[in-house]
């Protein structure tokens, strides 16, 4: 078994790396660039590894955990995605004074964990890799401890999360019992539709997972932590685990459950439609941008989640392709945000930006663009996201659930239509500091210029994700 | 031919909006005006081009172009046939005629407002080109973004309510038609238009798809009842956009039952053309009623719009030659009346700033050569013999009378409701006495604005007498839509 740990590399190494630069925070005073930039370079190679690792399928301890080229694209996502929203958020984090040393270690905490959340093909490595996420993400939300905000969404966010954690581990304890197994695969040999109790804990793990992703109705957390949360840390939840929950869905419904699968699929259509009508109608009559970008995700998940709803192979990836797109837009939306600094502080509410398109044109077309993705308006990124999703969709004949989620869209377009008019149409001119913040314009520029070319070449991430289902 | 044409048609305008996006801000915008005016000419004599080398005798697609696109079943495939050549033309004609049109009327941010024309050229010109429908809805949805812009940074005052209504009837409209376009591909394999025409979409389809498709073009065109966007854009929009909106915008709806409606979808074409009948009657003679009643220069010319693209329909759902190459007539025609009128209006607004009829009266007394101008349009828009108005009503109403003796006589009706409320215009405006101060100061048109009125009266007269050169390139490709659409009935 050892000569097989080569598997286990990327992991190995992560583990390794985050308690050296822990005991360089400890023992060196003010080392919060220095840790900084270390975890960007471990990230770097962590995603250098994983190339190198092969993508055949492997399973080891047990065939409790698996490395396949899904785990693996799951895994680069969810590095690359960190990487971005870490580097474009530092300027906040030092103008912010969270500069803590324990930042960076707590986010390369979460995507340890979150590697074994993917990677995982038994319940109890599946929930402790949910459980380190989860806790890292507890921490982070209140990284702020001095504001009281920051602590309220901290708390509002462990309490809500521990009930759903535990009802996820009520599920996990209930599918072992009545099917005698914890290995993934041996779950799927002994799940029927008879096995009534099997279904019982599978709507127990799917409510667990849907509060991971925040899907409707167990979103309610989402809106008051984004707010509250630091921005960069918004921009963390908005983007990375999200990642990961929809990729253990996927797994749950490729792997686990695939045998009772209508009963699952109800449910997951169910929860797509709600999450996409609350995402476009709560939205509406937001006024600060966090809160509405908590809405809004809360409404993509649900456009992701069509695509799990179709039970098939090709909607699977249809989902993954959504999201990886989904992540572009909120990268570039979160960047933007860092660029709005006034007196000091960073602007949030929508009325801030008001008539940026004179004094910042660049910024506001940037704005604009990634607005308009979001809205799935083509021909930019966005749109191609929703077609491939409901092209799936309605490949499985499911009419009303693409009806319902392209009239939400129209929803949508209005309240993303609000921004942009209070961008372009406004007449106050406000003007914020010229930021120093290099990454985000970056990001920013990578965000659009993935989102605007993309139509040229649409089938690029098609191509990646047919490779991941191959098994 | 090898050459991509078409692709280069398309793009020309959007590479040179990046060229003025890329050029330095400077005070005056020469620069950016000049680059945007060159490539927009560039790409109309490309236009000319094309039309000029077509072979009308065929009733295929020319010039076509393939390129594999989307995973390798949705191909980017573009190409024209006679119908389609003479949107193309007429989108790249009046698109420098706006160019010209905004150096008197827009002084603000005169860059993006070049940079948004010049990007909306390129979706209209794509969605006359292509074949495929996943493509066509591309660009038919893209050119909502820079339309919203240009309503809305450079419009008056009740800009955000019309951008805001403007975008979401449209969107709502065409979400049905993405739905559509998908299912089509799942029922026939495939999204290129012209393999569809071959294959023949099952009929127990047809009806759900007909009206998918009806409930986007419907909205565009725009129909009774969902009409109601399109007096509130044209009126908030600056001059220009109220040209391109309703000289090209809408003939999108028009070409769209023809390319895709009729062809793909006949049997229901054939069924639901009581529907259409009974909403263009309503249109032609309710909105010319309602035109009547406007005390607003561009809302009257905004509900005259909707009564003309009444005829528009009404004559493409006769399913005959007369009253599809009326329609299409019609609409080429239309293109040049509105645009025109839309300049007139814009022409006094930059010297008073008011839309409102009851400000001017007796301009013939001090603008003379603008008065002309404007008499010709108004007798063009309300269908005088020897203009272009007149054959494309008379075409349609010629094909009604073929199919339909009731629906011809309340459609001819409201051609007397046209001459009313046009006459009635031009009296308050042009003629009468001069109730206003200020219009005795006002200066005639000056050399830009002479030059693009003219240009549009010498082809709305020209095309009034002498109608062939459209007709015959329109002959061949409307006499096979109709071959198609009656075998399609005949085997049913």
């Amino acid at each position: 078994m050892l000569n097989n740990l080569n598997i286990l590399l990327p992991e190995i190494f992560l583990t390794l790396s985050i308690f050296s630069i822990l005991m360089i925070g400890v023992f060196i005073q003010n080392s919060f660039n220095l840790i900084f930039n270390l975890s960007s370079l471990i990230i770097l190679l962590t995603v250098a590894i994983i190339l190198n690792s092969s993508n055949n399928e492997e399973k080891i301890f047990l065939e409790s955990f698996t490395r396949d080229a899904f785990s693996n694209f799951f895994k680069i996502l969810i590095l690359l995605s960190s990487l971005f929203v870490l580097n474009s958020s530092k300027n906040f984090i030092l103008d912010n004074k969270i500069a803590k040393f324990e930042y960076p270690i707590i986010i390369l905490l979460s995507i340890l964990g979150m590697f074994f959340m993917v990677s995982s093909n038994d319940i109890i490595l599946f929930y402790l890799g949910l459980e380190l996420q989860s806790l890292s993400l507890y921490i982070l939300a209140s990284i702020d401890r001095d504001n009281l905000r920051s602590s309220e969404s901290g708390i509002k966010y462990f309490v809500l999360s521990a009930l759903s954690s535990g009802l996820l581990l009520y599920g996990c304890s209930l599918l072992y019992g009545f099917t005698g197994s914890t290995n993934f695969d041996l779950i799927s040999n002994e799940l029927s539709k008879e096995n009534t109790g099997a279904v019982f804990a599978m709507v127990f793990i799917l409510v667990g997972l849907a509060f991971k992703v925040s899907a409707v109705p167990f979103h309610m957390w989402t809106p008051d932590v984004y707010e509250g949360a630091p921005t960069s840390i918004t921009s963390y939840f908005a983007v990375v685990p999200k990642v990961a929950g929809l990729a253990v869905l996927i797994k749950f419904m490729l792997i686990p459950f695939s045998n009772i699968l209508a009963e699952w699929q109800t449910i997951i259509i169910f929860i797509s439609i709600a999450s996409m009508i609350l995402g476009a109608v709560a939205a509406i009559g937001q006024k600060n941008i966090k809160r509405l970008l908590a809405y809004s995700s809360i409404g993509h998940i649900g456009y992701a989640l069509a695509g799990v709803a179709t039970g098939v192979i090709s909607g699977y990836e249809s989902a993954v392709v959504y999201i990886a797109i989904y992540v572009i837009m909120n990268i570039g939306a979160f960047s933007c945000l860092y660029l709005l600094k006034k007196d000091g502080q960073y602007k949030e509410n929508i009325s801030d930006l008001s008539g940026i398109s004179k004094k910042h044109p660049i910024l506001a077309i940037s704005f604009l663009l990634i607005l308009f993705s979001l809205a799935g308006i083509p021909p930019l990124g966005g749109f191609f996201a929703k077609f491939y999703v409901f092209t799936a969709v309605l490949e499985q004949k499911m009419y009303a659930l693409a009806i319902i989620g392209l009239l939400t869209t129209v929803i949508s377009a209005f309240y993303y239509l609000k921004i942009i008019k209070t961008i372009y149409f406004d007449d106050n001119v406000i003007s914020f500091e010229p930021s120093k913040n290099r990454f985000a314009k970056l990001s920013v520029f990578i965000s659009c210029g993935i989102l605007l070319t993309f139509f040229l070449y649409p089938s690029i991430l098609n191509n990646l994700v047919d490779t991941l289902f191959l098994n | 031919m090898d050459f991509p044409i078409l692709s280069t048609l398309i793009f020309l305008p959007l590479v040179s909006s990046l060229f003025i996006f890329l050029s330095r801000g400077q005070k005056n915008n020469n620069s950016s005006i000049y680059i945007s005016l060159f490539s927009s000419l560039a790409t109309f004599i490309l236009s000319l081009f094309v039309w000029y080398s077509m072979d009308y005798t065929s009733p295929n697609f020319q010039f076509l172009e393939e390129q594999s696109w989307i995973n390798d079943y949705i191909k980017f495939k573009l190409g024209v046939d006679g119908i389609s050549i003479l949107f193309i033309v007429l989108t790249t004609l009046i698109t420098p005629i706006c160019i010209i049109s905004c150096i008197n009327s827009i002084q603000d941010r005169v860059k993006e407002f070049l940079i948004a024309i010049l990007i909306l050229e390129t979706f209209m010109i794509g969605v006359f080109c292509s074949l495929d429908l996943v493509v066509f809805y591309l660009f038919f949805e893209a050119g909502l973004i820079p339309m919203f812009l240009i309503i809305g940074v450079w419009g008056g005052s009740r800009r955000v309510y019309s951008a805001f209504k403007f975008f979401l009837f449209t969107l709502l409209g065409s979400v049905l038609m993405l739905v559509a376009i998908i299912s089509i591909y799942w029922i026939t394999g495939t999204t290129d238009v012209t393999e569809i025409y071959e294959i023949k979409i099952p009929k127990e389809y047809q009806n759900l798809l007909w009206l998918a498709f009806f409930s986007s073009f419907a909205v565009k065109t725009p129909m009774w009842p969902v009409h109601t966007w399109l007096p509130d854009a044209h009126v908030e929009a600056p001059t220009a956009g109220s040209v391109i909106l309703a000289a090209i915008l809408l003939k999108m709806a028009g070409y769209g039952f023809l390319r895709f409606s009729l062809p793909m979808f006949p049997i229901a074409s054939d069924y639901f053309t009581p529907l259409i009948f009974t909403l263009s009657i309503i249109a032609i003679i309710y909105t010319s009623l309602v035109a009547l009643m406007q005390d607003d220069m561009k809302k009257l010319i905004a509900y005259s719009s909707v009564a003309h693209m009444g005829y528009v329909t009404l004559g493409i759902f006769t399913f005959t030659k007369l009253g599809i190459e009326g329609s299409i007539f019609q609409m080429i025609s239309h293109g040049l009346i509105s645009a025109a009128l839309f300049l007139c209006v814009g022409v006094v607004y930059d010297r008073m700033h008011s839309r409102m009829i009851s400000t001017y009266g007796g301009l013939v007394n001090y603008l003379p050569k603008y008065s002309f101008l404007f008499v010709v349009f108004a007798l063009a828009g309300l269908g005088l013999p020897g203009t272009s108005g007149f054959l494309g009503e008379f075409l349609v109403l010629t094909g009604t009378f073929q199919k339909n003796y009731l629906v011809a006589m309340l459609a001819t009706f409201g051609v007397v409701l046209g001459a009313a409320y046009m006459l009635w215009l031009t009296k308050r405006v042009i003629f009468g006495q001069v109730k206003n101060d200020q219009i005795k100061n006002l200066k005639d048109v000056n050399k830009c604005e002479l030059l693009i009125l003219i240009i549009l009266a010498i082809l709305v007269i020209f095309f009034g007498f002498y109608p062939a050169p459209l007709m015959e390139t329109l002959n061949v490709s409307v006499d096979n839509l109709i071959n198609n659409y009656e075998i399609a009935i005949k085997t049913n």
